[in-house]
Formats: C-alpha cells, sequence, structure tokens
C-alpha cells in the first residue's frame, strides 16, 4: 500500500580554499559551517550558540536491506567527531568525509523540497561570507554545487523517500532503475569530457550528467566505490515495521529549480505506483549500468536501450511511458500521499519537458541544467573558436557551478523559477509545516539550551534536574503544525512540554 | 508564500501554451533571436567573471571523494 512519499535531499559541496598551500577539506568545512553557526548566535549567548548537536544513537548505515551482515564491505564510516549542527528550519548542517553536507528537512512535497534545497544553498552562501570575512587577507573559501573535480573523484546528492515496507524490495529495483537510468534527460547537471576510466580522451567531449561515470553496480550498499544505482541502505529514520526509506544515490545536484522539482517530484509519483504495484512489469532496462551511461553520453537523446523483452526504446520513450502511467495512476488513485496539487504541477512539467526534449531542447535553457550549460558552452566555443579541450570549457562547467554570486555563471542565465526569494529566505529559519521537521525546528527555536542533542527520528532534552529525556519521532508525518502547534504555542517550558506530551 | 507557488501551475493548467515566465526561451523564430541575443550579452559577462588562468583554475579544482 502505498504511503505518504515524504521527502528530502542531501549535497555535498565542492569546497575550495584559495590563496593557502596545502589546504585541508574537513578545515576548511569545518570553518565555514562554523562560522555560519556564528551568525546564527543569540546577542550575548556566545559564539555558535545556539549549536545543538546531532544525536548518531540511531545512525546505522552499515544495515542492508538484503538482510546481508558486512564483512569487508565499504559501508559508510559515521564520523562522530566533526561538526555536525541541526537547524532551526529542521535541516542538518555538517561535515561528511571533506566536504560540507547539508540535508534538507522532511518535506511533504517537491515544491517544499525545492524551496529548501535552494534555502540550503543560501545558507552556504551566507556561510561563505561569514567565513571570508574571518580568513586573512588573500584567502577565501569556494564553493562548488556540483558532483565531479573532472578528475575521478565524485561527491553525491542523494535523495531519499519514505515508503511501505512490505513493498517487494526487488520491485522497487526494477521499476526504480528504469527511471533512474532515463530521468538523466531532465535531471542531468551536465559535465564537460568522461571520466569513465575505458573511454579515451575526447571520445565523450560532454555529457547529460557529473554522476553516470561513476556507477559500476546494479544494487549494493556502498555509496564511495562501486556505486549501485539502487543503493540498499537500510536506516529508515522511522518505524522499521512500517517503512523502509529509499536512499538515492544516482541523481546530480541540479541548479536549475525545474529540474531539481521534476527529479523530487517525478520519483515521488514512480515509487507510488510501485507501492500500489500499478506499473507495467515489462519495463524492465537489460543492462542497466551500461545504459545509464549510454543515456548520460548521448546528447542526442537517440541511443536505443534494449529492454528485458528484446524490445528497444530511447529513454525519452520510456520517460513518456511513465508519464502515461503516472497520469493514469493519478486519476485512479488521487495525489493525496504524493503531495497534493503540487504533483498535478509536477505531471503538467514532466509533460512540457519530455515535449521539448523530443522537439527542441534548446527551449529547456534555463529550465534543464545540461541544456543550459550547452548553451554557455557551445556560445563560448563559437565565439572564441575553441578546440574541444580547451581549459576554458572546462572552467566554465565548473564555474557555472560556483555559488559565489558574483562569479556564478548558472546566476546569470535567468533561469526559470519556481520559488520567489521571500519564501526561501524564510525557509532558511522556518522548517516545513507538514512533516515531524515542524516540532523539531519549533523546539529548537523556542528551547535551543534546554536541547542536548537532536537526530531525524528523535530529540533529547535536558530538563534541568540532571534528567535528560529522549522523545522518539519515528512517524514522519506525526509533529506537524496541525498536530502540535498550539501545543508548542502554549508551552512555556520544557517540562511542560514533555508533561502534555505524555499526557 | 505556498498559495502563490501553487497559483502558476494552475495558470499553466489552464492554457499550457502561455508561456508562465516571460523570461523563458520559446520555441518560435522570435523566440530563438531573442536566444542568441540575450547570449551574446551572457557570453560578454561569461569573458568578463570567467577565471583568468582557465588552466590553473581547472588543474586545481581537486576534490576528494565524498558521501
Amino acid at each position: 500500500m502505498p504511503v505518504p512519499k515524504i521527502l528530502g535531499i542531501e549535497t555535498e559541496y565542492g569546497i575550495v580554499h584559495r590563496g593557502v598551500d596545502d589546504s585541508n577539506p574537513i578545515s576548511a568545512s569545518s570553518l565555514l559551517i562554523n562560522a555560519y553557526l556564528g551568525t546564527q548566535s543569540e546577542p550575548g549567548a556566545g559564539p555558535g550558540s545556539p549549536r545543538v548537536g546531532w544525536d548518531f544513537i540511531d545512525e546505522t548505515p552499515q544495515n542492508d536491506v538484503r538482510g546481508f551482515s558486512h564483512i569487508g564491505g565499504m559501508a559508510p564510516e559515521v564520523e562522530t567527531h566533526l561538526v555536525n549542527a541541526v537547524l532551526t528550519n529542521g535541516a542538518r548542517y555538517y561535515v561528511d568525509h571533506a566536504h560540507p553536507e547539508l540535508s534538507t528537512p522532511e518535506c511533504a512535497d517537491a515544491m517544499s523540497v525545492l524551496r529548501h534545497d535552494r534555502a540550503a544553498e543560501q545558507i552556504v552562501v551566507e556561510s561563505m561570507r561569514a567565513a571570508n570575512q574571518v580568513l586573512p587577507d588573500g584567502e577565501e573559501l569556494v564553493i562548488y554545487k556540483n558532483n565531479s573535480d573532472g578528475k575521478g573523484n565524485s561527491y553525491g546528492c542523494h535523495e531519499n523517500y519514505l515508503m511501505d515496507r512490505t513493498t517487494p524490495f526487488a520491485r522497487i529495483v526494477q521499476h526504480a532503475t528504469t527511471h533512474f537510468v532515463t530521468r538523466q534527460v531532465f535531471t542531468g547537471a551536465g559535465k564537460v569530457g568522461c571520466e569513465a576510466p575505458w573511454i579515451p580522451t575526447g571520445a565523450v567531449p560532454f555529457q547529460l550528467t557529473q554522476r553516470a561515470d561513476f556507477f559500476e553496480e546494479e544494487v549494493g550498499l556502498e555509496t564511495t566505490l562501486k556505486r549501485p544505482i539502487i543503493n540498499t541502505r537500510d536506516e529508515p529514520h522511522a518505524d522499521p515495521a512500517l517503512y523502509r526509506r529509499l536512499h538515492v544515490i544516482v541523481g546530480d545536484a541540479n541548479l536549475c529549480e525545474v529540474a531539481t522539482f521534476l527529479k523530487l517530484g517525478t520519483t515521488a509519483i514512480v515509487l507510488a505506483m510501485v507501492e500500489a504495484d500499478f506499473l507495467d512489469p515489462s519495463l524492465l532496462i537489460a543492462d542497466p549500468v551500461r545504459s545509464l551511461q549510454a543515456v548520460s553520453w548521448d546528447t542526442g537523446l537517440k541511443q536505443p536501450l534494449m529492454l528485458g523483452d528484446g524490445r528497444t526504446a530511447t529513454a525519452v520513450d520510456l520517460q513518456w511511458e511513465f508519464l502515461d502511467q503516472a497520469q493514469k495512476y493519478v486519476l485512479e488513485h488521487g495525489t493525496d500521499l504524493i503531495g497534493g496539487s503540487v504533483a498535478d504541477d509536477v505531471l503538467t512539467r514532466w509533460e512540457g519537458v519530455l515535449a521539448s526534449l523530443e522537439t527542441d531542447p534548446s527551449d529547456l535553457v534555463g529550465v534543464v541544467d545540461w541544456i543550459t550549460k550547452r548553451h554557455l558552452l557551445d556560445g563560448l566555443r563559437e565565439r572564441h573558436e575553441l578546440e574541444p579541450g580547451d581549459a576554458r570549457l572546462a572552467a566554465l562547467d565548473l564555474q557555472y557551478h560556483d555559488l559565489r554570486p558574483e562569479r556564478s555563471l548558472f546566476a546569470r542565465v535567468g533561469a526559470e523559477t519556481l520559488v520567489d526569494l521571500g519564501a526561501v529566505t524564510v525557509a532558511m529559519e522556518q522548517p516545513p509545516e507538514d512533516t515531524r521537521a515542524y516540532f523539531r525546528g519549533r523546539c529548537l527555536q523556542r528551547w535551543p539550551d534546554e536541547i542536548v542533542a537532536a537526530n531525524w527520528d528523535s530529540m533529547v532534552f535536558d530538563l534541568g534536574d540532571n534528567t535528560l529525556r529522549r522523545i522518539p519521532m519515528m512517524e514522519p508525518i506525526r509533529g506537524t503544525r496541525d498536530h502540535v502547534g498550539t501545543l508548542l504555542d502554549e508551552c512555556r517550558t520544557v517540562p511542560e512540554l514533555l508533561s502534555r506530551l505524555s499526557a | 508564500m505556498a498559495e502563490q507557488e501553487q497559483q502558476r501551475p494552475a495558470r499553466r493548467e489552464s492554457d499550457p501554451a502561455e508561456p508562465v515566465d516571460a523570461g523563458a526561451p520559446q520555441a518560435t523564430g522570435q523566440g530563438k533571436d531573442r536566444l542568441k541575443a540575450e547570449l551574446d550579452d551572457l557570453l560578454d559577462e561569461i569573458d568578463e567573471v570567467l577565471e583568468s588562468n582557465a588552466e590553473e583554475f581547472v588543474k586545481n579544482y581537486i576534490q576528494k571523494g565524498g558521501e
């Protein structure tokens, strides 16, 4: 049975510390985040306060949905010693490996995620400003919202979707794989060159995505080596008897708002259809890993993909198929569990983008990142008669993702926007109102000094008499404004809140 | 805010041919000309802000793997 598609996105940003000889990305990331937290302090409360830390007690990224225990596997490590903060909008802002990472709060629809992803970008921009004020002259932190350094190193932009625990995982694998391989036609952020080691230099001058080169497996637990199209991390951050969380590692970080919106929105609908067993079981790609790369490397969008039954179809053909099924699904099942009226908007935009991909992709400049980036690259190449390997093309690729407003090339395109800046500014501090993130964010606003730690599915309060109380939040759709808004408004103290919660 | 955002798709649904964002490029010949003209302005700006030593910039952009 379909469950509400609560969803979120976590982005690792590229970071450069300019003006120093031997920069350390971990300390640079810490400096960046601490500088931002410093700007959030209450007057007189000391530097960096409120700084509520992350609670690691429920972190189990090594658990595999297939029930394996890992012997020598490359499950991600949990780094408990690095900066790790929870923000008043319900987001998590932390150092992950050698990157600053920001996870949006849990959201109930794709528009809400988009708003919080844009808020995350603005938080990073503010962080750069704050950090650069304290750095010596000649030094600067620069942040990039991309996923590759062009030299074989990749960092992720992961999506998360709440799913029904009873849905057979094999069914999720089949349909989600087909969607992930083919959605690249509108989710790709574009990349100059190719980082697959067996591809000769120059053979793929430009491709749709930043990430496809780095995927080697169909299904698995890894995220840093032998990356799988379907990640099996079984860490629901919710009641494990009811839910799983599909952790999607195969996407690119987008700058175009429509691309982010469709990446989340279409995937939520596809996953709801998987739960309802609504999709045509013959939709199966015969060789997903090769197909992922073949789609990414084919800017003409004509690459035929071999299906399980011997037929062939292009990525755009298969996306039309998903859209067709999605339209029927919404007629039959409604949109209550997939974001309400936002899902209708997803369907409309999905159709418009597929139509443009078929008729004239240049209509999608400012809508789809790879097409936008290619437009700039083609322009620069023609103007200066550049050869394909010219460093200025690779520089443009990187600088497209530069988050400094005065340097960002994306910011100059005048891309189509779906959320206004006012709403983005609000989302930098305020949580979504329709998930448990509301409870987390509001408590952090009200009682920062009484919260010892927080994570996705619990919060620990200090009652002031040497007693700590953990409040479990195992149901992502509880703790909303409808549910606890009045309670949070009325309670003056943490003990009062806790006593009324347990009443 | 949410209400404001949700009005746009409704308008688009009622008339899909009408552009939601007047600044978005269109498929018409006129749209193509405008796209080209905008690109010229954009390239002027890019020439101005693009890292002056592109080769060095690209070479020095090294990240550790993440995730």
